[in-house]
């Protein structure tokens, strides 16, 4: 038996995990505090400071990142749960191209100011622009309201997603 | 913050994880999407020994649609049944209910057992489960046992559920094609948790019925049979008039009057978008 938990050896339980994973393209082995939440991990760990944190609850969506495919909150993952997956933050999702066209409205919409909900703001309305989201206003403020901006009231971030919705129409 | 330590524990199975929550009944958590019970250990309102995350347990994600209706496993995220119910199957009350859920980040993560497990007053699902008569499939290190969703809610964050036990599997019945069903709230912003919303369900052909289960409003998911008696025998004036007499949640910034006027809007509305009588 195992002195900490008091469960059978065989499903012994550990403070610390070694975990393997996929990080925008690049295999990362680590050692990895069970406690650590995924996107301390990539900021502190990785050095991949593009995702924020903002408040470590799920309320602002500043930590998003891209597990297996889904924009989910950093923040409400643990590091040990990365171990096998795929992960896509904003580096990797900007050096791919994937959101040029986002990016530029952004920048064209005065769609940011300190940049700090940002890349959760791309990361977002990419999903719903790759899920066939359209340029439907309410559509745009409801696929974005899990992220927080404190700066531009956001009337120009979804000006600047129905520009791209435009400008890019996706068939999905 | 951060949250206490704690042991980590990633069992393939199911019998392994409930393994662990009965070697330790009371200091094992189940972690599944993380949605709800990450805000609480960054926040160290829960601290629990040791987290057992089902994540990767064999067969976890199943969503099975067949005669005897819709059956989900405990991975079975809130974005995979709204996928599922959008392309028109599912149940018509659950692709109500799962769009006014969170946001879509949270619900590309959380489960919907974990919703039910939760058992928020506030949350939508829990309301659909009772609405609906879901059955739950829960294991222990003891063995099966099945619970209708009506017995299982207990209370504010209080279910059915033993120390030992985790919620294996949901299922709802094959949607009635004479039922039609909506899904409606008041929150103060897409996403945020209802201050008060009603999952009603009214069937016009032949004698008329109705299922009308409130949530926001009291300490669990809020069966308002005055009130679907009163909807299919006069309609909804007077089923809203039925509310008068309930005991609501009050307290924060919502009074019990305020919940039950919302209520009675979210009623009429319900009743009017179901082809039920004024
Ligand atoms: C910003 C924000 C907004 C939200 N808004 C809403 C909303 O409007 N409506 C709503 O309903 N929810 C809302 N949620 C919560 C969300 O829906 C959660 O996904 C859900 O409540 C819990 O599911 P989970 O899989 O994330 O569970 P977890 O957080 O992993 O677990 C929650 C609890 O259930 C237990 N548990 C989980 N799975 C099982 C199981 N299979 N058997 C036994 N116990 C289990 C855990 O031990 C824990 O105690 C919100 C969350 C956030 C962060
Ligand atoms: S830091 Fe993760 S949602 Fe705010
Ligand atoms: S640009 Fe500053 S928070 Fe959005």
């Amino acid at each position: 038996m195992s002195a900490r938990t008091g469960m059978p050896d065989s499903l012994d339980t550990k403070d610390s995990v070694d975990i393997s994973c996929r990080v925008n393209g690049e295999t990362v082995a680590a050692r990895v505090p069970v406690r650590q939440s995924l996107v301390d991990f990539l900021r502190h760990g990785l050095g991949l400071t593009g995702s924020h944190v903002g408040c470590e609850h799920g309320v602002c969506g500043a930590c998003t990142i891209v597990l297996d495919g889904r924009c989910v909150r950093g923040c409400l993952l643990l590091a040990a749960q990365a171990d096998g997956a795929e992960i896509e933050t904003i580096e990797g999702a900007t050096a791919s191209g994937r959101l040029d066209a986002l990016r530029a409205e952004f920048v064209t919409r005065a769609g940011l100011q300190c940049g700090f909900c940002t890349p959760g703001m791309l990361l977002t309305a990419a999903e719903f622009l790759d899920a066939g989201g359209g340029p439907d206003r309410s559509e745009i403020r409801d696929a974005l309201s899990g992220n927080y901006c404190r700066c531009t009231g956001y009337h120009a971030i979804v000006d600047a997603v129905e520009a791209a919705a435009r400008s890019h129409p996706r068939s999905a | 913050m951060k949250p206490a330590p704690f042991a980590y524990a990633r069992p393939g199975t199911l019998a392994e994880a409930v393994a662990l929550l009965g070697a330790e009944p009371g200091a094992a958590r189940i972690l599944a999407g993380g949605q709800s019970l990450m805000p609480m250990l960054n926040f160290r309102l829960a601290q629990p020994a040791l987290l057992v995350d089902i994540n990767r347990i064999a067969d976890g994600a199943v969503l099975r649609q067949d005669a005897d209706g819709l059956t989900l496993g405990p991975l079975v995220r809130h974005a995979d049944l709204l996928r599922h119910c959008a392309a028109g199957r599912g149940h018509p009350l659950l692709a109500a209910a799962l769009p006014l859920i969170a946001h879509s980040g949270i619900r590309n993560r959380g489960t919907v057992c974990g919703s039910l497990a939760l058992a928020d007053p506030a949350a939508e699902l829990p309301a659909c489960a009772v609405a609906l008569d879901a059955e739950l499939d829960l294991v222990s290190p003891r063995g099966t046992r099945r619970i209708g969703a009506e017995a299982f809610f207990r209370g504010i964050y209080e279910t059915a559920l033993a120390e030992d036990e985790m919620i294996a599997a949901v299922r709802f019945p094959p949607a009635d094609p004479n039922w039609r069903w909506t899904c409606l709230e008041v929150a103060r912003r897409q996403g945020d948790f209802a201050i008060a919303g009603l999952a009603a369900g009214f069937c016009a052909t032949g004698a008329p019925a109705a299922r009308l289960v409130a949530f926001g409003v009291a300490e669990r998911p809020l069966r308002l049979a005055a009130a679907e008696a009163a909807l299919t025998a006069r309609g909804s004036d007077a089923a809203v008039a039925t509310l008068a007499d309930l005991d609501l949640l009050g307290g924060g910034d919502y009074p019990a009057a305020y919940r039950r006027q919302v209520l009675g809007t979210l009623l009429t509305r319900a009743a009017a978008a179901l082809g039920a009588p004024a």
